[in-house]
């Protein structure tokens, strides 16, 4: 019997970043085991890791590739999301030490292990070419999300959300996997090349099946970004996780489930895709109207910044929407300066949180009179979020509707820039609360250091994307080219 | 063809019937004596001795799912255990496979072991 019929040495360099990430992720457990968990060693070790797996993704990034008999397809596009999983879950870690410090839990050693398993999955659900492998990284990143939303054992709000997320997320796997089930029923395969096949010899066993299936892969994934009528947990439980998991939690899932959708719908129902646009469509314009509406009348920041990356999830299904080169580029975009920002926004929202008070909006009343740089900071992630010129969001959202209004989706776009108007008026609220009031702040901000300097290279960074996103560009460009 | 299987309709209707009058006619015609003994719930002749919604100690679910990790892990030793032979001759590559397996499954149960969750205090 000969091995390297089902699998050879190439297929192992393919996965290395995960065999690497899985290492690190047990090492991590091992030193919090053998009590050397000092909150600064965990953290050097798990960046290392994080290092190591982005250095030899890399290496993988020449053509595509193909490994495991077509279970894994690795291209530009999958490399870069791996680096976007990995910078995420970078800057989580660095963000969360002084907030996981100030909860009490600062040496336990899951919480980088857990963040490092969820980016193993996510890397397999952007990699993945088979329905059955895209199923087995959402599980272990939502497994391990549930734990990290539940990770503070003796805050109520926190196990409440985490049980929340558990059930709920638990019943939209089954819509995922039920509609994985009857795709298979319908084209015989789970393997996205299989499925095309199958389309377009039309050796469809039966069209309702696979409509049925299509429809509840798209709620399975629809859950998992939080698109309305399916965002009801995202509120609880980004309120309730710890703040930085919060961060983690509506940036890193979102992009790994958007990318998951652009393949999905690239490469498997390419042909069917323009069947579905109107349900896109819909799903685009409630999504944003209903998130922004919702964030208007929030006093609490976190289930504002909430309700903001529901609204945010529906621009970014207008790109799946018209699904071309243009508008895959410009979501990549969207997502890598929509992660980045919500991150450091809520890493001062996680300096500022304190036991009963820091997340209203009026505990901000006076902020920059105390902290003129990281208030500053925190107006610049809002202007980036609410799309303001000088900004790197201003260049994402114009992207984003310029790719749709080109497709002659005008409607849509005017739906989308009223929005984006409405949520000038709660984004700003926060900033008018730090800069406008009289009062004297009695916020005592708790931080780490090197989190204040990656907040403030943040800030930097999405100015100057916004005066030249050339390069950015350029890179998205090139990824988005390899699946369009 | 579907009258090959009108027998079976005829006794599945007859043994429904059956049931269902049977009770139907203790329902009206039996008599009716309670008492405080007899209708207490029966549980082998032993007197109840408290509710049956009590609350359980977490350690119970714990051991529950460690459990199904071991389950797990039969499961996969035993169709490798199968077809060890027959891999063995493309060399040691499946004794390494799933000593990598096992010993992932080793860590974590040395990690529960560590922390203390097999603690029954």
């Amino acid at each position: 019997m000969d091995i390297s019929q089902f699998f050879t040495s190439a297929d192992l360099f393919g996965i290395a970043p995960e065999i690497i990430l899985t290492v690190t992720a047990l090492s991590v457990l091992t030193l919090e085991m053998l009590h050397v968990s000092r909150p600064g060693i965990i953290l050097m070790v798990a960046a290392l890791g994080l290092f190591l797996a982005g250095a030899l993704a890399i290496n993988t990034s020449g053509d595509e590739q193909i490994l495991f008999g077509g279970m894994l397809v690795l291209n530009r596009f999958s490399v870069f999301f791996d680096f976007l999983y990995i910078t995420i879950g970078l800057l989580t870690l660095i963000f969360s030490q002084g907030y996981l410090e100030k909860r009490g839990s600062a040496s336990r050693g899951e919480y980088p292990a857990l963040i490092l398993f969820a980016i193993i999955g996510m890397m397999l659900m952007t990699r993945a070419n088979d329905l059955v492998i895209v199923f087995l990284g959402l599980e272990l990143l939502s497994l391990s999300l549930y734990i990290l939303v539940g990770f503070l054992r003796h805050d109520q709000l926190s196990n409440e959300s985490g049980l929340k997320y558990l059930l709920l997320g638990a019943f939209a796997t089954g819509f995922f996997l039920f509609g994985a089930a009857l795709t298979y029923g319908a084209a015989g395969t789970t393997n996205y090349n299989g499925i095309v096949t199958a389309i377009t010899n039309n050796t469809i066993l039966s069209d309702t099946y696979l409509f049925l299936g299509i429809g509840l892969l798209l709620i399975g994934f629809a859950f998992k970004v939080a698109l309305v009528p399916f965002h009801m947990w995202s509120p609880d439980v980004y309120q309730g996780a710890p703040t930085t998991v919060t961060g983690f939690l509506c940036t890193a899932p979102k992009a790994a489930g958007f990318g998951a959708l652009i393949i999905l719908f690239n490469r498997a129902f390419v042909d069917i895709h323009y069947q579905w646009q109107d349900i896109f469509w819909i799903l685009s314009a409630m999504t944003m109207t209903i998130g922004n509406i919702s964030a208007l009348i929030q006093h609490n920041v976190k289930r504002m910044l909430a309700f903001s990356s529901v609204s945010h999830a529906g621009f970014l299904i207008m790109g799946i929407l018209v699904l071309n080169e243009t508008s895959i580029s410009a979501v990549l975009f969207y997502l890598v300066v929509y992660s980045v920002v919500n991150l450091g926004a809520f890493a001062i929202v996680s300096a500022a949180e304190q036991e009963e008070r820091g997340l209203n909006l009026k505990d901000y009343r006076g902020l920059a009179a105390q902290h003129p740089w990281l208030s500053a900071a925190m107006t610049i992630f809002m202007l980036s979020l609410a799309g303001f010129p000088p900004t790197a969001g201003f260049v994402a959202k114009f992207g984003l509707f310029s790719a749709a209004v080109s497709q002659g989706y005008i409607g849509l776009v005017i739906i989308a820039v009223l929005n984006t108007l409405i949520s000038i008026y709660y984004y700003l609220r926060l900033v008018v609360n730090m800069y406008m009031q009289k009062e004297e702040s009695t916020l005592i901000l708790s931080y780490k250091m090197l989190a204040i300097v990656f907040v403030g290279l943040i800030a930097i960074m999405m100015i100057i994307l916004g005066i030249t996103p050339g390069y950015l560009l350029e890179i998205v460009t090139e990824a988005a080219s390899t699946v369009a | 063809m579907a009258e090959n299987y009108l027998p079976i309709l005829v006794i599945f209707v007859l043994a429904a019937g059956f049931a269902f009058v049977s009770l139907i006619i203790t329902h009206l015609v039996g008599p009716r004596v309670t008492n405080a003994v007899k209708m207490m719930p029966y549980e082998s002749g032993v007197d109840q001795v408290g509710k049956t919604r009590i609350r359980f100690s977490i350690r119970f679910f714990l051991i529950a799912l460690l459990f199904i990790i071991f389950d797990i892990e039969i499961v996969f030793l035993y169709p490798w255990a199968v077809v060890f032979k027959d891999f063995l001759s493309a060399g040691s590559f499946i004794f390494f496979e799933m000593v990598v397996f096992l010993a992932i499954l080793a860590f974590g149960f040395i990690y529960v072991w560590r922390n203390g969750a097999l603690e029954w205090e």
